[in-house]
């Protein structure tokens, strides 16, 4: 395996494990190079990569552009606030606009499902999907479960569970995805407000009860409650949400092995995860954020490189 | 017009070879307090890996500093063709160091141009040299040469160099193939 089977990458589910064992691979090595007292190679001099970020956004945004400035690459970022998408401009003409410019590569975030699908379908650069509204967010999966790997030596095998707001999360699609492609045991556990109904569809364990989740598990990755996307309440109260789906130390403690914590980010401290099991020992959070530059280091080489023959 | 592959050298010659570089080193290099060796990969490592192996024998210096050099990142073909990466080793810096370069094959001289490039992220050494065990002639892309070389050989650019190693061929020797499909045969 030299290249990766798609041109863009839009989400999980349309890339194969050969697809994320190669990036893994790469990102090896990328991971040792920003570990070097020069961070910086020279690949991507050359490219051209636009981040649209539609969404809010911070640590996403960061690693991209980090990742980018790290390959050499040249770099414009665009943010909706403040640009002419507040104008009533369309998503196609913001987009072409900017390819106008000569760009090769684009990195983008929006609200809707399915947007970077219908972009790839209309310009010619290739796209990297950062989010889309509650549907994928292939690079934070793909950085996961090479931290998973990292920590645990490999993921096959090995029992997840994906606690919190399923409903809203777009992490936890790419991640059930991503964990189910590399052999993987998945579990979600949330309040059933917060489960989506095509749960049964995905083969994945559904539980309702926080203790036996992480009883069952070997690595408990805590999912934040995205109250922005929350139209109507799904459940009573934070504090009570926070009593039945809270991880605290105690709860952690009583369980009786040593399980492995991450978190997407943002973190909110005392709601799904106490400062105390953020940042504790177990914890591999920030791991993840380093993870995240060489994984998406990886994916930024593969797709710029890869040849149409 | 095809050629069968032939050997133009063998293991025992290899040996000799290999032999003969390694004094030629300690010539220039003494007993490599202030030198370090840094194999190309993928396919100099093995070479790179013999010579530190000898030099560390006849000089009686186990500390002699060796490391494994990817240049897959610095290389000017990205998007001519999938470039996938192997390992870079260094746990040392090369700061004022001596460096000796290894790899098989000399060709066109872009691999290395791209090693001197990778080189640079580990400090700024004191001086560089190439040592090959194959100097391809008259074939040079860029003003590169090796200042220690095996053998040299006259080829068609039609034509390819293939060095196999007991470690992954499992026999030393040093083959000719003529490849008539691709005549883009950088290494």
């Amino acid at each position: 395996m030299t290249r990766l089977s798609t041109k863009h990458l839009l989400g999980i589910r349309n890339i194969t494990q050969d697809d994320i064992e190669l990036i893994f691979a790469t990102a090896d090595n990328f991971k040792q190079v920003i570990n070097r007292p020069i961070k910086k190679v020279p690949s991507l001099r050359d490219i051209t990569i636009a981040n649209l970020f539609f969404e809010n956004s911070t640590r996403t945004k960061l690693s991209f552009e980090l990742a980018e400035k790290r390959l050499s690459a040249d770099v414009i970022n665009f943010s909706a606030s403040g640009s002419s998408v507040k104008k009533g401009e369309t998503l196609i003409d913001t987009v072409n606009n900017i390819l106008a410019m000569k760009v090769d590569m684009v990195v983008m975030r929006h609200a809707n499902p399915g947007a970077a699908l219908f972009l790839s379908k209309h310009v010619q650069a290739k796209i990297i999907n950062a989010g889309d509204g509650a549907h994928e967010h292939p690079t934070q999966a793909l950085l996961d479960a090479f931290s998973i790997r990292e920590k645990l030596g490999e993921v096959r095998g090995k029992k997840i569970a994906i606690i919190g707001d399923i409903l809203h999360s777009r992490v936890a699609l790419s991640n059930i995805h991503c964990l189910k492609k590399l052999g993987a045991e998945v579990m979600v556990c949330g309040p059933r407000t917060l489960m989506p109904k095509y749960m049964g569809g995905l083969d994945v364990k559904v539980e309702h009860d926080l203790n036996k989740a992480l009883k069952w598990c070997d690595v408990a990755n805590m999912l934040r409650i995205q109250l922005e996307r929350q139209e109507i309440k799904y459940f009573p109260s934070l504090r009570e949400y926070t009593m039945q789906y809270g991880l605290d130390k105690k709860r952690l403690d009583s369980i009786g092995k040593k399980i492995v914590i991450m978190h997407p980010g943002p973190i909110n401290r005392g709601v799904e995860i106490t400062s105390d099991v953020a940042d504790s020992d177990q914890s591999i959070i920030l791991d993840q954020v380093e993870n995240g530059v060489a994984v998406r280091m990886a994916v930024l080489y593969l797709l710029a490189g890869r040849t149409e023959n | 017009m095809s050629l069968a592959p032939r050997i133009i050298l063998d293991g025992k010659q290899l040996g000799i070879i290999i032999q003969r570089l390694c004094h030629q080193l300690i010539e220039t290099h003494d007993h490599f307090e202030h030198s370090v060796i840094l194999g190309l990969q993928p396919r100099g490592v093995f070479l790179a890996r013999r010579i530190h192996h000898q030099l560390s024998e006849i000089t009686k210096n186990k500390e002699i500093a060796y490391g494994d050099l990817d240049v897959t990142f610095y290389r000017d073909d990205f998007r001519r063709k999938d470039l996938v990466p192997n390992k870079t080793n260094i746990n040392f810096i090369i700061e004022d160091k001596k460096v000796v370069l290894i790899d098989d094959v000399l060709f066109t001289g872009r691999t290395i141009r791209a090693g001197l490039d990778a080189m640079m992220a580990f400090g700024r050494p004191a001086d560089v040299e190439l040592l090959v065990l194959i100097d391809r002639r008259y074939s040079r892309n860029v003003p590169i040469q090796a200042k220690y070389v095996g053998q040299t050989i006259d080829s068609v650019s039609s034509e390819k160099v293939k060095v196999d190693w007991k470690e992954t061929e499992g026999e030393d020797r040093v083959w000719i193939l003529t490849n008539e499909k691709n005549e883009d045969n950088h290494k």
